[in-house]
């Protein structure tokens, strides 16, 4: 299984490298899984890239997410999770955001299925999208303050729990 | 929350808000219909009532102790959700299962698969006002309930696979019922088909309904039974096995009408192949063996060494105290739920806390196809239409 991964590594790679020497920074093998760093100009190109190339064909979007390294810089990566339904075939591109700037272009032309991946993304972690058709929060309502599933957000939130001792302190004086 | 204003209608049409309360949403689902006359315009989803942050709370919890987490997103499909998560660690760690654990594990998630369906069948059918079917699919969701009790001590939240292999040994005794709802079942989904199949008013209200061509619905993203329906064979059980499905025999099913009726048609199917893997399992499962493989520091030791070991001991407390830290890394694994393709994503940063733990439900991916399959449709195909997803809003909002 492994072995088979790494060949798909090496044709992805090589055939994205092949079309722009600047679209792959780092390629990465981890328990068999193949994960292609792609700088963030190039993501949208290289998406479509990878869905039309006769040798690669990653029709389907399966999952798009991102992880917080706060307080590392650039903190946050998006991963995008691209599976080859007729060469069965599964790759990861990743691509690193910082914290000051977290924008990024919205693969909803390439994929229509990337809407609500990058809506969920947008409304939990705050990163940008742009391009995209309709950003708005999906999970937590219109007014909710802040991005919870960034890691410097407490997991209580940020809104003031009732303190119980003063509470009691409060009925039990007159 | 998506307010009226966002789907405010022309002189011609109106707006309908649909939910969160109604009762085929299954669920609390909100959609707002923009309709001219019965017949759909726009449709606009609105989800998240019952967002419970269970990507967040897996944060702040040590690798097993995410596991009954799992459970509550997918309530139909708890066992699915249990092995999703431990397939993922198992990666993250380089674990190997035991195959007698892993065909436990097959045969649980086969049962779970059959007794998903048979949820959705009847409600399904309820929606369009067949309400006998649900009755008889109840019946044998009972049994399957019954036998999960026996294996996990619950009917639901089960949180039976846990990492490197199951919480429990299968009980004495535990071949008798499984054999008995193996003889018993085929005939009973005969006995749905008897009822639906060639039933008129339910092939008036699902024939050439919620149409979605395998183009679009592989752009949307769309897994599972959905895409089975509209010809595309994509099935992890096979494209990408696990847990030793490749050992097994079974078919794909797949229709090429990619309606209501052709959903309806593949789901039923696959019940029957179902029914084929269980049988293959329990003929697979050894009496004897283990169901969880041997890792100090990481899987708890048994308990009779426990007892009588002192290394056993101090392993016990370190991994119920502070837990076990992979590897820096991510994994993603994929399986088949009942739903379709189920994915899971954990980030370690070698800490004993997963820095980030994503769950890819099928049902919020497929959803996301809704207004695709009803805009132009009347307003009552709408009620088909959700019912053909087969959504589940506990894992569509987590």
């Amino acid at each position: 299984m492994t072995g088979s991964s790494s060949k798909n590594a090496n044709v992805v790679a090589e055939r994205l490298r092949s079309w722009d020497p600047k679209a792959v920074v780092e390629v990465l093998e981890f328990r068999g899984e193949t994960t292609i760093v792609v700088p963030r100009e190039l993501l949208r190109a290289t998406a479509e890239r990878c869905r039309e190339n006769a040798d690669l064909r990653y029709n389907l979007l399966t999952d798009a997410t991102c992880v917080d390294r706060f307080p590392a810089e650039p903190r946050f990566e998006m991963n995008y999770h691209l599976v080859s339904i007729p060469r069965r075939e599964k790759v990861r591109l990743r691509v690193w955001l910082g914290g000051d700037d977290p924008v990024v272009d919205s693969l909803v032309p390439v994929w229509p299925g990337a809407n609500w991946l990058e809506r969920e993304v947008f409304d939990l972690f705050g990163i940008r999208f742009l391009g995209h058709p309709d950003l708005r929060r999906i999970l937590l309502p219109d007014d909710w303050e802040g991005h919870p599933l960034r890691r410097d957000y407490p997991v209580e939130g940020y809104r003031d729990v009732p303190n119980t001792g003063e509470l009691f302190k409060k009925s039990s004086t007159p | 929350m998506t307010t009226v204003e966002t789907a405010v209608g022309t002189a011609k049409t109106m707006v309908l808000n649909m939910g969160p309360q109604h009762p085929s949403t299954h669920g609390v689902l909100r959609i707002l219909l923009e309709l001219d006359g019965e017949t759909v315009v726009k449709a606009i989803p609105d989800l998240g009532y019952l967002h419970t942050g269970i990507e967040k709370s897996c944060e702040d919890k040590t690798y097993s102790q995410v596991i009954t987490l799992t459970d509550r997103m997918d309530y139909l499909n708890p066992l699915g959700n249990n092995l999703v998560y431990c397939l993922g660690v198992e990666k993250l760690l380089g674990l190997e299962v035991p195959k007698r654990a892993q065909y436990i594990r097959v045969m649980m998630v086969e049962l779970q698969r059959i007794s998903s369906h048979l949820v959705w069948l009847g409600t399904h059918a309820i929606d369009l006002g067949a309400m006998s079917v649900f009755l008889y699919c109840f019946r044998e969701r009972e049994e399957i309930l019954k036998i999960f009790e026996l294996f996990t001590g619950q009917r639901m939240m089960t949180s039976y696979i846990r990492i490197g292999g199951l919480a429990l040994d299968p009980p004495a005794g535990w071949r008798q019922p499984v054999e008995r709802f193996l003889k018993m079942m085929p005939s009973r989904v005969d006995e749905y088909e008897t009822l639906l199949t060639e039933n008129r008013i339910w092939i008036g209200r699902t024939k050439g309904i919620g149409y979605i061509s395998p183009e679009d619905a592989i752009a949307l993203s769309m897994t599972g039974p959905t895409l089975r329906a509209a010809g595309v064979a994509y099935d992890n059980r096979k494209v990408f096995p696990y847990s030793s499905y490749e050992e097994f025999n079974f078919d794909v099913p797949t229709r090429t009408e990619s309606d209501c009726y052709a959903r309806y048609l593949v789901r039923v199917a696959e019940m029957r192949e179902s029914l084929k893997i269980i049988r293959q399992a329990f003929d697979k499962i050894a009496n004897e063996g283990p169901i969880r493989t041997e890792a100090p520091g990481i899987i708890p030791p048994q308990r009779e060494k426990m007892k009588t070991e002192m290394e056993a001991l101090i392993y016990h407390f370190k991994i119920f105290t502070e837990g076990f830290s992979p590897a820096p890394g991510e994994v993603f694994v994929t399986v088949e739920s009942p739903r379709g393709e189920l994915g899971c994503f954990i980030a370690s940063d070698g800490s004993p806390k997963p820095l980030r733990v994503h769950f890819r439900g099928p049902s919020y991916i497929n959803l996301q196809a809704l207004p695709k399959l009803i805009e132009g449709q009347l307003i009552s195909d709408v009620i088909a239409c959700i019912g053909t997803i087969d959504i589940v809003l506990g894992e569509v909002d987590r």
